[in-house]
């Protein structure tokens, strides 16, 4: 975690950085907020992981000279086949056709869409976080 | 149904196997093949949640956009042959340069890298049995997908499809001077398959941070896996932008907005911050998972580890974050951005870029090269990479920009820049992982026809359009006045296309020559370094029965060669070792 952290904070440095270099020679707005949710993107996730590398013991995958079994046991649990996403993704083009094409093709991308998300839930409860 | 997957177990060369390279997957893998829970054929397609078969209709699509894309541009050069062919309409003639711009863009360059070979390769290449979260990973495909039909349905519209350039500059963008439901359609497939990119990135960053296999730590990650990290991350800072844009875009083209028309006390300036704010890293999306198949490449063919290993990871990520300060040097000549801060950030580019070409020479010095098909087509991308990456240095020198902006030099240069990574380092890992991914080689012979006809199409067709730039051609024009001299030179132009498209034929023969006569692959037959190599081929579900122990960024070779391991590998004696006493050297193999 430690490299992915320092590599997120340097990135949010880097851009708050240049954010502020652009905004005193440019005074361009547009520019300088993109740049500084550049920064903030590096700097949440970033800080997080770095508070993380000091406060959670080493972890195999960290460890250069971690062996295999040091992971032994369950990764997760993986989702198998499941027709909703593309149930949703249909629902999605559908929806943003609407914009194109009219509101009679609303109720088919929001049908879509609401039996995805319902089938989506329902399959993970049914499926079992043991 | 969810299935809980167990960690694979541990497998190390004393036990099994032995120096000669032979591991137990292989000869059981046939047996993991296909011995998977769940629907097969075209339910399996349309159900699937494995990354394998994600990346492989990610493949299958993006290629099938290429093809299009690239008949389109074989109709454009037809087009522009001589100053009196007059092969399609002038208005025929925008829609397919703003299609062949937009597909091979948006459809096809970005989601083969990071939606096709990096969804099949970086799971096995840091050892994870899936995506992070897979679900999620099908929903992208689906969304691209979706973006696909979208994008292409405005062929079938009235009034054409969209044809304002794959740019889609305000005010030319707006209602009134591009009517029609074209760009509307062009517009949501836009946002469609942005998003389809945001959750892949999210999907690949947290594949790669949390499904590590242990002892794989970030600098032992292959460079592949790395930029596909930086490039995921770049991906959630571009495309987010791409959305709002669309979306105010649409606003001004239907809800009576006026954010990018000066009438309303908008400005078009502001639609080119916000497209170039992503355009930029977008370029680079494009260019860092193909810099990182290379630099997998490379070293595999040249039998040597990779030179300088932390360089290359520290120059993706300059260039990364670079690449996201420069956007505004595709607006020099509008006259309101700042020329001297946009300039030299993108002369520093070069400076990281430099570092990468000579690791990759580096990495070839002195090793035992061998030309096989993805050797041909990496060294292929090096060479036109490298003119690319010149000419992309004369253009960010405002004076130069100014006199060659919107003419053919622009075009020569992108070309050379997109083509070098997309086209040839694309079909350089194509080839490299086809293997891994079907089970079965690709001929040789025919790999390397379609190389050097490729190679050869490629200079004939844009080495004149330099000439044909800095002799005032302007891009995006259907025709030409006879009197300007620039026949000859868009006659050869026309010509490179052509055998360009006859390339491809021995591609698509090739695939359908492997896939009739199939010639085994077995599970490493490149003796590669990274991890993938190590499962069977295809890889069973969930990718991995046994791991070797990993000790270097190519654990793959020091299980098969453990005379050059680069580390000797110590079973427990993790308690008396700090985690910085990772002795690890430099290999120097055979």
């Amino acid at each position: 975690m430690k490299v992915v952290s320092l590599f997120l904070v340097g990135m949010a440095i880097f851009f708050g950085i240049i954010g502020v270099i652009y905004w005193f020679t440019s005074y361009e707005d547009a520019g300088f907020l993109m740049l500084i949710g550049a920064a903030l993107l590096g700097l949440l996730p970033g800080s997080y992981y770095l508070w993380w590398t000091y406060h959670m013991k080493l972890q195999p995958e960290e460890d250069p000279d971690a062996a295999i079994e040091d992971n032994a046991g369950t990764v997760d649990s993986f989702p198998g086949s499941s027709i909703w996403p593309f149930i949703l993704g249909m629902g999605a083009m559908f929806a943003l056709l609407t914009f194109v094409f009219g509101l009679w093709l609303a109720p088919i991308g929001g049908a879509l869409i609401l039996s995805a998300l319902i089938g989506v839930t329902v399959e993970s409860r049914r499926g079992g976080a043991v | 149904m969810t299935t809980t997957i167990e960690r694979p177990e541990v497998i190390t060369p004393e036990e099994l196997g032995g120096p000669d390279g032979h591991h137990p997957d292989a000869s059981h893998g046939d047996a993991d093949h296909g011995h998977h829970e769940g629907p097969s054929g075209i339910v399996n397609w349309l159900t699937s949640t494995d990354h394998k078969v994600i990346g492989k209709s990610y493949m299958i699509t993006s290629l099938v956009t290429f093809f299009l894309a690239g008949i389109m541009a074989v109709v454009i050069r037809a087009q522009l042959l001589d100053p009196h062919t007059s092969l399609v309409s002038y208005q025929t003639y925008n829609e397919l340069f703003t299609m062949h711009g937009s597909l091979m863009l948006y459809l096809f360059a970005g989601p083969f890298a990071f939606g096709g070979l990096a969804n099949y390769i970086v799971p096995l290449q840091v050892g994870a049995p899936d995506m992070a979260f897979p679900r999620l990973n099908a929903l992208s495909y689906w969304l691209y997908l979706g973006g696909v039909i979208t994008m292409l349905s405005g062929f079938l519209v009235a009034g054409g499809a969209a044809s304002f350039g794959w740019v889609s500059y305000a005010p030319l963008s707006n209602a009134t001077n591009s009517p029609g439901a074209g760009g509307d359609l062009w517009l949501m497939a836009l946002a469609l398959t942005g998003f389809s990119a945001i959750f892949t990135g999210v999907n690949l960053v947290a594949t790669i941070l949390y499904l590590r296999a242990p002892g794989m730590t970030m600098f032992r990650v292959p460079v592949f896996s790395w930029n596909m990290l930086v490039t995921a991350i770049l991906i959630l800072i571009a495309f987010p932008v791409l959305f709002a844009a669309v979306v105010l875009l649409f606003c001004d083209r239907h809800f009576g907005t006026h954010i990018f028309s000066v009438q309303g006390g908008g400005s078009p300036v502001l639609w080119q911050h916000l497209f170039w704010f992503f355009g930029h890293p977008e370029v680079y999306i494009l260019a860092l998972p193909y810099f990182g198949m290379v630099t997998d490449i490379l070293p595999v063919f040249s039998r040597k580890p990779v030179f300088g290993y932390k360089g290359m990871v520290f120059a993706t990520m300059s260039i990364a974050a670079l690449s996201t300060g420069v956007w505004a040097h595709h607006m020099f000549t509008t006259g309101v951005v700042l020329l001297p801060f946009f300039s030299l950030l993108s002369y520093l580019i070069a400076v990281p870029t430099g570092i990468k070409f000579f690791n990759w020479i580096g990495t070839m010095w002195g090793g035992q090269l061998s030309f096989q098909t993805p050797m041909l087509f990496s060294i292929g991308f090096l060479l036109i990479f490298l003119v690319g990456g010149v000419t992309g240095v004369l253009l960010a020198s405002p004076p130069v920009d100014f006199m060659t902006h919107d003419t053919y030099f622009v075009v020569a240069h992108f070309h050379n820049v997109l083509i070098g990574t997309a086209v040839f380092a694309g079909f350089a890992g194509f080839y490299f992982w086809y293997p891994k991914m079907f089970g079965r080689m690709l001929r040789e012979g025919l790999g390397k026809l379609h190389f050097w006809f490729l190679f050869i199409g490629f200079w004939v067709t844009f080495m004149p359009q330099y000439l044909l730039g800095l002799h005032g051609m302007p891009r995006r024009v259907a025709s030409y006045a006879p009197d300007t001299g620039w026949t000859a030179l868009n006659v050869i132009s026309t010509l490179g296309a052509y055998i360009i498209g006859f390339s491809f034929l021995f591609f698509l023969i090739n695939l359908m020559v492997s896939w009739r006569k199939p010639v085994p692959s077995g599970p490493n037959p490149w003796d590669g370094h990274g991890l993938e190599w190590f499962t069977s081929s295809p890889p069973p579900h969930h990718n991995y029965t046994h791991l070797p122990p990993i000790r270097s960024e190519r654990p793959t070779w020091d299980y098969n060669h453990p005379e050059h391991r680069t580390v000797v590998h110590k079973p427990k004696g993790k308690n008396s070792t700090s985690p910085k006493g990772d002795k690890q050297t430099v290999g120097a193999p055979s």
